[in-house]
């Protein structure tokens, strides 16, 4: 019986699981560089909103964070501004901008606004604003510069591992009680040593409680 | 589906004779689990040996299986678990106010202080509101009633405002109709009829003063119109026995916690009745041992297995009908003038009981049985005069009941006049008589008489189906209101949500009945309430503190001075009647039927029988093996000439030749959940005989699956539930500790970890205290989104309750004691279940919890096969409901919603730790429960206070003091897992004359 594969048949068998050793790596490396891009993540990816919201705008001409998210020191939620905290200047200001129309309809009809959730966690994720607020972590550090953002999107990518990068080191990244609010604060170069201290200051105990418990997210 | 094949064939039957064999050989151990258990049978060791019994028989629920069906689920679990774990998150929106209230900060609940009604009394409730949407509601610690507590049906209570089979519309002949037409309809209706003369009204009992000045106004508008009242689990008893005493309907209020000695004639005053949650709560605050403190005693009559009788220190199981003799005998016994009946054999038990009840003169209380007749209520009012109780244990309140009435006799008077055709227009408010009327009253045929009949209730239930009007009504979280308590204290009822269906509360319909429709339930509670404070200009701001204390001050009942009369019982009493006797008793988790569409009470174990999702008929070991009838066959019951098909379940200690029927089963037109559940007990329920009923029983050849959990989750274990009686506990205080056959803290080869520091939760379960209600199940529920999973699953061992009550009796199967055993997960210090987790889903947390993190686990299911304590539950289907809008609303926004294939069990309540944890961080403390008001949720429905939580470490909780009486306990903690939750082992006080010839554990043998 003749032989059905010529010894060259080798070299393509060989060829072929190289290729397909070479397909399957090569799609695990694709899909792993695709969740970490920003169609992934959505890190930087402006989102379509009902009014084209600027916080650049508003946070320069001085306007307070808390003056909208109303509830970043009490609740987990910080909160997003009722159509009444926007109708309380703009009635008077821009009151005929083509701009704002939704919220001056929301404002006729007593329909709420909606708004499309930026920085969205899991349902399983249970964050909490008020207890970073006050243990010395500043709006910058999770949502940078949202001072300089005409479109309001997510800075960081808030999955897990980038929570413990700081649940493990919170001496990096916190600040001085007045500063939360500050936009503009840049760790200075002895964060570290002033970062232990502020731990202790804020009675952060890194020592038993390492943070780092599954409950203190998950229940 | 009903086939579980590979179930051992059953097993011979236990007789008596060999359980009291088995029982004799057994030496250090007297507790037993079931009778199957007691005949050590094979289907027991199945059923304990697998952690989850049945499980492995899941795929048979595709038979059959061949290889294409394997690949093709092999392929469908690859496919689910591989690729949906790659979707994206959904894009979520922000939907923030127009105008934001101002107390409303977005994730922090509010309480709201309401009552919820059951049985027409009231109970103090503070309802939990995220953002406008009840998800739970809690005991008010300000109402007499709950005094912080909530029962099951408190707690269930929520499911029911989301049950989307509630009635959505006002009908008029089955079509949609506005409320306008109906205020027309009634006014035509009724202007026709001379002073109203055929316009008949039919209520529950009703407590609210508001709604019994609208029936008043209505009566004297229309002086001819009638007034009737129904429930079918009603005090008819209690109110002619206090006739018959007093000569005055008067109602009882009872201070349980300054009684030494308590005799119940068939009385479940622990959870029947309205005031049961403040007497469990009384009760156990005497019943406990404490340094110093004389520990009260408690004698029960009963005729049916009962929760009072399970708590009880000497227990006597007779036929109900023989309870009027005992009572006869222990009056006589007293010096009242009563002529005796038959008590042989029972009166060395009834010179005992006397000799106790003389020594504690005016400290002593006799309550009787709403299921008892008139007679025996006078006996009991009489014998607390005669032993002076009253003034100090027991008082006289005026009635509660607006206007009270026998029900029994005011249905029988309503559908005679229907049947005679001089009914123009019934209006039938809450009630559903069509179900549960008496049989004789052949309600649903004279009803068909009544040109207008108009039924108002939250359900399009057997009675709204046959009237010309059905109006839906209002959820008490929907309406404003009024109601009593047990104690008289009235309650103004808040709604905490607008009507989610548009319904109307029955106080619209009133003021709708006297021509003022437009009027709303808050203008006529206020109407009447600033009439009835006098006021004034201060009403507002008085209206505004009820609102927010949820009790309105000083309208508890006045103290009424009243001596019993004597004569009622100079007659001789009926004879004793061999005939077969039946018990007609609400059923612990629908009750009279009226939650038969409640998930969580459908499936919540009953207490005592630990049935499930159906009202069974229950008889004694004896009575079934001489009938030859077993648990699941089915029985025929007849009473005269009604007769009904019934499952059989048989019961420990259940008196011979009677059977306990529970109410509350076959209904047809409850909803989705509650159709097609047990039997209709209705049917053969007269109004002559509504509580005790002679008849017949004969078995039939068909029989049906009974479902119960009570062999589920057996632990197999040593000494878990620990007691001894209090002279044994004198003698030797640390008899408790004697059982651990390694020491308290057996040594490890591991390393430990250094929980000194911080706060450590734990959690101690007084098994003193514990009356095995299961108002911690149903509040766990609620509290942690535990999804119901049907009758199927709970028989192939796959309830998702986090917190279970294990039931053992202890002694001869004729007449056992029953020890209650709450079980929740132990938070083992060296948990068995983290070290086999593959994923590490599970793990333990700094302040000493077991974490179980549903978004790791992989569903191994090697935690639970390696848990000793068999606490951990596996979401073996798509549980939790996901689609139906309106029970979205009911779930706590603190907790995850878990999916298919994951496990989970009892947390601590986490979330409410973490809210306390945050609030005591931010002010760099750590917590204190007490400040910081953190319960968790089955510690807080607990009536009696048998859970406590807290922090081991801070000597000052409560918590701390408890694990270190000599009567704390781990349960097997020779496994060195070291338990966070311990027991605290329970003392009897028997009374020493009676020891020996009780049925009851004689030494503290431990299981």
């Amino acid at each position: 019986m003749p032989q059905i594969f010529k010894p060259t048949a080798n070299a393509f068998a060989r060829l072929s699981i190289a290729i397909g050793f070479g397909a399957v790596v090569g799609s695990l490396v694709v899909l792993d560089l695709l969740t970490r891009s920003p169609y992934g993540t959505e890190v930087n990816v402006a989102r379509e909103q009902p009014v084209a919201f600027s916080h650049k705008h508003h946070a320069n001409m001085g306007i307070d964070c808390r003056y909208c998210h109303t509830s970043v020191e009490e609740g987990a939620f910080a909160g997003i501004p009722s159509t009444k905290t926007c109708m309380n200047c703009h009635s008077t200001i821009f009151n005929d901008s083509p701009m704002l129309e939704p919220v001056r309809e929301s404002w006729k009809t007593g329909e709420s606004l909606q708004w499309n959730r930026v920085h969205d966690l899991p349902q399983f994720v249970y964050f909490d604003h008020s207890i970073h607020v006050a243990k010395g972590i500043g709006c910058s550090t999770c949502h940078g510069r949202v001072d300089q953002m005409p479109l309001t999107r997510k800075e960081n990518t808030l999955y897990m591992g980038w929570c413990l990068d700081c649940h493990r080191a919170p001496e990096k990244f916190v600040r001085p009680k007045d500063k939360i609010f500050d936009m503009a604060w840049e760790p200075p170069p002895n964060q570290k040593e002033a970062g232990l201290e502020l731990l202790k200051e804020y009675k952060i105990d890194t020592e038993h409680y390492k943070m780092l418990d599954c409950y203190l997210c998950h229940r | 589906m009903n086939e579980t094949p590979n179930t051992t064939p059953s097993e011979p039957e236990l007789t008596l004779a060999e359980a009291r064999a088995q029982l004799a050989k057994a030496r250090g151990r007297n507790y037993w689990r079931s009778l199957e258990q007691l005949a050590s049978s094979g289907r027991f060791h199945a059923m304990m040996e697998r952690e989850m019994p049945k499980q492995a028989i899941a795929v048979s629920e595709w038979d059959p299986i061949d290889r294409r069906d394997f690949i093709r689920l092999m392929g469908a679990s690859l496919a689910l678990a591989g690729l949906t774990a790659c979707t994206k998150q959904h894009e979520e929106k922000i939907v923030p106010y127009v105008t934001a209230p101002e107390e409303i900060i977005p994730g922090k609940p509010l309480f709201y202080a309401t009552a919820f009604s059951h049985g027409g009394y009231g109970y103090g409730v503070l309802a939990e509101s995220h953002m406008g949407r009840p998800t739970k509601v809690e005991g008010n610690p300000d109402h007499p009633a709950s005094l912080g507590a909530a029962d099951a049906f408190v707690q269930a209570s929520i499911l029911q405002l989301y049950d989307p089979d509630r009635s959505q519309a006002h009908l008029k002949l089955g079509r949609s109709a506005t409320w306008n037409e109906f205020a027309r309809d009634i006014e035509a209706a009724l202007s026709p009829l001379s002073n109203g003369a055929g316009f008949h009204i039919l209520s529950e009992t009703v407590t609210s003063p508001t709604l019994a000045a609208q029936i008043r106004a209505i009566l004297e508008k229309y002086p001819q119109a009638r007034w009737h009242r129904y429930s079918p689990v009603n005090q008819d008893n209690a109110l002619e026995g206090a006739k018959l005493a007093f000569g005055s309907p008067v109602s009882v209020r009872y201070a349980f916690d300054k009684a030494a000695v308590v005799l119940s004639l068939d009385a479940d005053f622990l959870s029947h009745g309205p005031g049961h949650m403040r007497y469990a709560r009384d009760f156990m605050a005497r019943h406990t041992p404490e340094l110093g403190k004389k520990m009260s005693r408690l004698y029960s009559v009963e005729s049916s297995p009962n929760l009072t009788g399970a708590q009880a220190d000497h227990k006597l199981s007779v036929r109900a009908s023989q309870v009027e003799h005992i009572a006869r005998a222990l009056a006589r016994g007293l010096g009242l003038n009563v002529a005796l009946g038959d008590t042989t054999g029972h009166d060395e038990w009834i010179s005992a009981v006397l000799r106790d009840l003389k020594r504690s003169r005016g400290e002593a209380i006799v309550i009787a049985g709403d299921n008892q007749p008139a007679i025996v209520h006078a006996l009991a009012h009489a014998m607390n005069d005669a032993l002076d109780n009253h003034g100090k244990t027991v008082e006289l309140i005026e009635a509660v009941e607006a206007d009270p009435v026998n029900h029994s006799a005011s249905i029988k008077e309503l559908s005679t006049a229907m049947a005679a055709g001089s009914v123009k227009v019934l209006l039938m408010l809450g009630a559903n008589p069509v179900y549960n009327a008496p049989a004789d009253c052949n309600f649903t045929d004279a009803l068909a008489k009544v040109p207008l009949a108009i039924h108002h209730g939250l359900y399009f239930d057997e009675t709204a189906k046959v009237s010309h009007w059905h109006l839906a009504a209002t959820h008490y979280l929907e309406e404003w209101g009024d109601v009593r308590a047990f104690d008289g204290t009235a309650t103004i009822v808040q709604p905490l949500i607008e009507p989610l269906y548009g319904g109307r509360s029955a106080y619209e319909v009133l003021s709708t009945v006297l021509g003022r429709s437009s009027r709303k339930g808050l203008e006529i509670v206020q109407e009447y309430w600033k009439e009835a404070s006098n006021a004034g200009d201060a009403f507002d701001s008085q209206w505004r503190h009820w609102l927010r204390d949820g009790v309105i001050p000083s309208t508890a009942g006045g103290v009424q001075k009243a001596v019993a009369k004597s004569g009622f019982g100079s007659g001789a009493p009926a004879p004793l009647s061999s005939e077969f006797e039946f018990i007609f008793q609400p059923d612990y988790g629908v009750w009279d039927g009226n939650y038969a569409n409640n998930g969580w009470l459908q499936e919540m174990p009953r207490p005592l029988t630990q049935v499930v999702w159906d009202n069974v008929l229950l008889l004694s070991p004896q009575t079934a093996a001489a009938r030859g009838i077993k648990s699941g066959d089915v029985v025929k019951l007849a009473v005269g000439s009604r007769e009904v098909e019934a499952p059989a379940y048989v019961q420990p200690g259940h008196p011979d030749n009677a059977a306990t029927v529970y109410l509350g089963g076959g209904r047809t037109a409850a909803g989705r959940t509650g159709d097609g559940t047990g039997f209709n007990a209705y049917a053969v329920r007269t109004s002559e005989q509504p509580w005790i009923a002679f008849g017949t029983l004969s078995s039939t050849t068909s029989s049906v699956d009974v479902v119960t959990t009570q062999e589920h989750h057996s632990l197999d274990g040593r000494h878990l539930y620990r007691i001894a009686t209090l002279e044994d506990f004198i003698k030797d205080p640390k008899w408790v500790q004697a059982y651990d056959e390694f020491g308290q803290d057996p040594t490890s080869i591991y390393p430990g970890f250094d929980y000194s520091k911080g706060n450590q939760w734990g959690m101690v379960i007084n098994l003193n205290a514990c009356i095995g209600c299961n108002a911690c199940v149903v509040a766990c529920q609620a509290e942690n989104n535990i999804p119901v999973v049907g009758k199927d699953q709970v028989r192939r061992g796959r309830e998702m309750h986090w917190i279970r009550v294990d039931r053992y009796f202890g002694g001869d199967p004729a007449n056992p004691s029953t020890a209650l055993q709450p079980v929740t997960c132990m938070h083992c210090e060296n948990a068995p279940c983290e070290s086999v987790c593959p994923v590490a889903a599970t793990t333990h947390s700094a302040d000493g919890i077991n974490q179980m993190v549903y978004n790791r686990c992989v569903g191994t299911r090697y935690c639970s096969n390696n848990c000793p304590y068999k606490v951990r539950r596996f979401n073996f289907y798509k549980f939790a409901d996901h689609t139906t809008p309106s029970l979205k609303l009911q779930r706590n926004p603190d907790v995850t919603v878990r999916s298919r294939g994951v496990m989970e069990k009892c947390t601590y309540c986490i979330q409410r730790i973490s809210v306390a944890r945050i609030a005591a961080k931010k002010q760099g403390r750590l917590v204190n429960v007490k400040q910081d008001g953190l319960q968790t949720a089955c510690q807080q429905a607990c009536p009696t206070r048998a859970i406590v939580f807290g922090d081991i470490n801070n000597p000052e909780d409560d918590i701390a003091k408890l694990r270190a009486s000599p009567l704390s306990y781990g349960m097997l903690i020779e496994l060195n897992t070291r338990p966070r939750t311990t027991y605290m082992a329970r003392i009897r006080n028997p009374n020493p004359e009676l020891e020996g010839s009780s049925s009851a554990p004689q030494q503290g043998e431990p299981v």
